[in-house]
């Protein structure tokens, strides 16, 4: 008994120790939409009912271990069967208690938030279409003032702090490059699907989760009502880089919001005035691209991890001809693999713009190992034109 | 040790534990047709049906406008472009409405692809009807071909009233040769 | 444990010895024995491989391994604890006890029960097989899409998945050769005056949990191998390009995996009783309602499965309909908690390890139960899908009320099996350090689900990282307490204090008028029941 008081106070110790320098949550983080803070309520409200059960029943169950022990010389009530009218009362009773309890008391708060969370009726103001992959969610505007824009937000944790080679940031494993932005107040329909594997787009402090399914749609709505950015995860497992595709989504006010949906429209509409580059410029825009995008399978040295995700040096897609005597880019070449993918292979036309992908198959092309004898260099407008 | 009799009720009634183990094999092939019928009457995962349906001779309730939003997506390995012509338009329901879709192949081989459709709220699936679909039969594209392909459809009227908007997803798919 | 051992009158039989005895046995306890063993081995290479994963989540960052072992580690751990710990054990009881208690001389279909053992162990090479062939440069390891074999990722997965899908038929093959054998037996092989209604209430729980097989199980074979199909024959069961449907395997699939939780608690809900009441020195209260609510859990198991999906997307009716029903399940669970706090009520208890088991078990699972009550609700359950909510939920049930359940039977009949005493004072600090460190484990694991932590990531967020670190410590623990269990069951085997026939002196039931331990063909002239 001794052993086990020391090691008790030393568990409370650390215990200890730990609380003074941590913060502990010990439920859901702050909702910010009205879904969110009727599932914090219901949440409190099951777990207050689930801990009253809990506490009393424990409280009988410890009164008998206490007083009911063979060594304090308690004899055992000369038990015979209860009867069979006895045996329903007594059983019916605790089973009337939860009847109560499912039905009632949870049962009907739990009704009206299904109802809520599934709600169809009112028209929502803004429609957004996220579509999960392998390792990326890609955002589309549907209509209204950012109407077109489209992106794909990656993970902006370097590597370096994946495997402890540098100081992790604060908001590590849950930053992107681009966040997808919400006005605040509005609500917004989200249409989600996925591209190759089931994805799960979830923010908790939205309070509502929806699996993305490759050729199906779902739709979920969000209404952000306190601007602030907020920070969630893919929760279906997805394959091996399923730690690491956050969701950030950064609400601000109308205002902003227009602001920013002009912005971007005008970016997207600046990249699509494509020009001959340099062999060098496309090489330095290559390397970022790749890393950004591609490292994750095919690895930084291009060695890939076979036979997944296959090695890009020495590959002959990589170093084989790419446009036929047409001019038109060939079935299976780099270009076409590029954009249109195939299998785990994402499509990136929809993703990137022309001048990235030119730039990363240049940079591929060139780099890793790699010096393709034909079509080393892609321009942008030959990238523009394959598109269309 | 087990005298005869026994052995024998043992093994007459192992048998007939068998055949319920071999209904229960035949019960999980018979899911599969169960859960398209399932899908196609309760709307579950906004399952479409994928076969022609009559224009019925409804009326069209004009006291009610719904919006449809069209979603187009081009799945890994297709060289295509795809897109609905229009993002959204609004309907009376029992109306019969024609939108269209535009594809392109833009790789330099014949591809074929095969487009899925997908509604949601899947409460809404069954009651979109789909006369004319390009996603009924496999559509098959030359080298920089562009091809209109039109969707004839309406929402029947016993649309469920919380309904006011819905959504008609298609993702185009390499067709299997 | 040689049973041969003890001086009787079939001593004349010849037996053969070293492997052979083992590989050719039909006896019940043999087999019986060679269950337990497994399973025992097997919880250690289960837990070996949980240990593993975290010690990788003992900080943020990766240390150890890389996110593809992580994700093979996790479903295989998985894997290996539901069909090849928990379900031998539970096996490995029934074909010890179910002769003992229902007095017959052995278990109906002794060859079938042979070959039902004999499938075990090559499963389980199969399943782990593609770890060690991957060191060898063959295939990307083992089955990494979690236990569950969630299409399309496992259509994309490498040939663990295949391994994995074999194993998983073998596995089903030898449960179901289990069950059929159980069922006989139950049915035919009572002794004369021994109703259903007299049976002990362990025949109950394994009765229902061997129907529920029988029902599921081949589901879930179909189930793997339509997914078969799709990775190697172009069948398009669950690819929306031919017309198939990803969501539609999930239904397959926890048309199957909803029971297969009660397939692990039943045959523990059929024996816990029978401890209670022997250290209460009373018996048993309620036992027909005890097993009228068996029924009514074995029944509705079969009818909640969505809830493990809600997020998938389903039509209101259908969410209300399998929230409701799922609810549903805590009644007759809740007079099962009443018949068993009933039964020790103004009994006489003495707290030896198994009772401690017990009554440990009876407040964890209760754990795990109220969040399973929690959890069925659809809304909130937006939030606790697939975070570590859901994880430490059922580790509660399936650990506490799985595990802990199995280790209490052990202790309880481990002097019946041996025919020594084990060591109280090393399965009493067993049973604390297991109870301690396991709650050490799992109730951070509420608390950063809560927070927002997803499950099955191989690295986290900063703000979860003091909690993973006390699971980690916590699970480290645990796992090592393990060693106590395996020690204490070597040296019990081996010898000390000679076990009486009646082993507890408030024991009820006819395995206790047999020797300790029980001669090779338990009951030569079956027992009468008045």
């Amino acid at each position: 008994m001794q052993g086990m008081k020391k090691l008790g106070a030393s568990a409370f110790a650390l215990f200890y120790s730990l609380s003074a320098r941590a913060d502990y949550t010990f439920n859901f983080p702050d909702p910010v939409t009205p879904m969110a803070l009727d599932t914090l309520h219901v949440h409190n409200k099951f777990m207050l009912i689930t801990a009253v059960i809990f506490v009393v029943v424990l409280a009988i169950m410890i009164y008998s271990i206490v007083k009911h022990r063979h060594d304090k010389g308690y004899k055992a009530v000369v038990d015979k069967p209860p009867s069979t009218t006895m045996e329903i009362f007594w059983t019916l009773i605790p089973f009337a208690i939860l009847l109560l309890i499912d039905f009632v008391i949870m049962g009907i708060p739990a009704y009206h938030s299904v109802v809520m969370m599934e709600d169809t009726r009112d028209q929502s103001t803004m429609v957004i279409k996220i579509t999960g992959s392998q390792w990326r969610w890609q955002y589309e505007y549907l209509d209204g003032d950012a109407q077109g824009i489209k992106f794909v937000s990656n993970l902006a944790t370097t590597n370096d702090q994946l495997n402890n080679k540098e100081e992790k940031g604060e908001h590590y494993l849950l930053e992107v490059d681009n966040p997808l932005v919400l006005p605040v107040g509005e609500k917004v329909r989200i249409l989600m699907t996925a591209s190759d594997v089931l994805h799960n787009w979830w923010v908790p402090q939205f309070g509502s989760s929806r699996v993305a399914v490759p050729g199906f749609i779902r739709e979920t709505w969000v209404q952000v009502e306190k601007a602030g950015v907020y920070r969630g995860q893919c929760k279906e497992l997805c394959g091996k880089g399923h730690g690491y595709m956050p969701v950030v989504v950064n609400a601000v006010s109308k205002e902003e919001f227009a602001a920013w949906a002009g912005k971007k429209q005008a970016e997207q509409k600046a990249a699509g005035d494509v020009k001959e580059l340099t062999k060098e410029e496309l090489l330095a825009q290559g390397k970022t691209v790749y890393e950004k995008n591609c490292a994750v399978c095919h690895q930084v040295s291009g060695a890939g991890l076979p036979p997944a995700f296959p090695a890009l040096t020495g590959s002959k897609i990589a170093t084989g001809p790419i446009f036929g005597a047409d001019g038109k880019y060939q079935k299976d070449s780099h270009l076409d693999r590029v954009l249109n993918g195939k299998g785990v292979m994402p499509a990136w036309k929809a993703t990137l713009n022309d001048t990235e992908i030119a730039a990363v198959i240049t940079y591929e092309r060139n780099a890793l190992g790699n010096t393709a004898s034909v079509d080393a260099l892609v321009q942008p407008p030959q990238v523009k034109a394959a598109r269309e | 040790m087990l005298n005869q009799d026994k052995s024998e009720a043992n093994k007459k009634l192992a048998f007939k534990l068998a055949w319920i183990l071999a209904g229960a094999l035949v019960f999980a092939f018979a899911l599969v047709p169960l859960y398209d019928v399932i899908c196609s009457v309760t709307g579950l995962n906004g399952k479409t049906s994928n076969v022609a349906q009559t224009a019925a001779k409804q009326k069209v309730d004009l006291s009610r406008e719904v919006t449809v939003q069209f979603v187009s997506s081009v799945m890994p390995g297709l060289g295509w472009n795809f897109y609905a012509k229009q993002n959204s338009i609004k309907v009376h329901p029992g109306q019969v409405t024609v939108v269209m879709f535009e594809a392109k192949n833009t790789t330099s081989e014949v591809v074929a692809g095969q487009a899925i459709p997908s509604v949601t709220p899947g409460k809404a699936s069954a009651h979109l009807k789909k006369i004319e679909c390009f996603c009924f039969v496999k559509q098959s594209l030359n080298p920089g071909q562009v091809k209109q392909l039109p969707l004839r459809f309406f929402i029947s009227t016993d649309l469920p009233p919380e309904v006011n908007e819905l959504t008609l997803s298609y993702s185009f798919f390499p067709a299997s040769k | 444990m040689s049973t041969t051992s003890v001086a009787h009158h079939d001593e004349h039989e010849e037996h053969p010895t070293g492997i052979m005895r083992w590989l050719t046995t039909t006896n019940h306890k043999d087999i019986g024995t060679m269950y337990l063993t497994f399973s025992l081995v097997m919880f250690l290479v289960g837990g070996c491989m949980i240990l593993g994963i975290r010690a990788e989540l003992f900080k943020p960052g990766l240390q150890l391994m890389n996110p593809e072992f992580f994700n093979q580690l996790i479903g295989v751990h998985a894997l290996i604890m539901i069909f090849a710990a928990l379900m031998p054990a539970a096996t490995g009881f029934a074909n010890w006890m179910l002769p003992l208690q229902l007095g017959a001389p052995d278990m109906a279909l002794p060859r079938l029960n042979n070959w039902g053992f004999w499938i075990l162990p090559p499963s389980a090479i199969l399943l782990t097989l593609p770890f060690t062939l991957a060191l060898f440069g063959i295939g990307d390891g083992a089955l990494a899409t979690g236990w569950t074999f969630y299409p399309p990722l496992s259509v994309q997965g490498g040939i663990g998945v295949d391994f994995a899908i074999f194993a998983v038929h073998l596995l089903g093959i030898s449960s179901v050769l289990g069950s059929i054998n159980i069922i006989v037996t139950i049915f035919n092989m009572r002794a004369p005056g021994m109703t259903l209604m007299k049976m002990p209430l362990f025949a109950w729980g394994w009765l229902i949990t061997a129907f529920l097989l029988i029902a599921t199980i081949p589901v879930l074979a179909g189930a793997v191998t339509m997914l078969l199909t799709d990775r190697h024959f172009g069948t398009h069961f669950f690819d929306a390009a031919g017309g198939g449907d990803p969501i539609m395997f999930q239904h397959l699939f926890w048309f199957f995996g909803h029971p297969e939780v009660y397939i692990l608690l039943l045959p523990v809900w059929g024996f816990i009783p029978q401890i209670l009441q022997t250290f209460s020195r009373k018996p048993m209260y309620g036992y027909k309602a005890q097993v009228y609510s068996l029924w009514s859990i074995g029944a509705l198991s079969v009818v909640v499965w969505a809830h493990h999906f809600f997020t998938a997307g389903m039509p209101v009716p259908a969410l209300l309909y399998f929230m409701y029903s799922t609810m549903a399940i805590s009644l007759p669970l809740a007079v099962l908690f009443y018949c068993w706090i009933r039964t020790m009520w103004k009994g006489a208890m003495t707290f030896e390890t198994p009772m401690l088991f017990s009554v440990g078990w009876i407040i964890l699972f209760g754990v795990g139960g109220l969040t399973g009550l929690v959890l069925a609700d659809v809304a909130a359950d937006a939030q606790y899908h697939n975070s570590y909510f859901v994880v430490a939920h059922f580790h509660y049930t399936l650990f506490a009320g799985g595990i802990m359940g199995i280790m209490a039977g052990v202790y309880y009949w481990l002097p019946k099996m041996t025919g020594h005493m084990y060591n109280e004072k090393l399965g009493k600090l067993h049973f604390w350090l297991t109870a301690i460190s396991f709650n050490v484990t799992f109730i951070p694991q509420f608390f950063v689900g809560l927070a927002g932590m997803p499950r099955r990531i191989p690295d986290y967020a900063l703000q979860f990282a003091e909690f993973n670190m006390i699971s980690t410590i916590g699970a480290f623990v645990l796992g090592l307490s393990q060693l106590l269990l395996v020690y204490n069951i070597i040296s019990c085997a081996r010898g000390g204090q000679k076990a009486t026939d009646k082993v507890w002196e408030g024991a009820i039931g006819l395995e206790w008028t047999l020797p300790s331990p029980p001669p090779y063909h338990s009951f030569t002239e079956q027992p009468v029941v008045k």
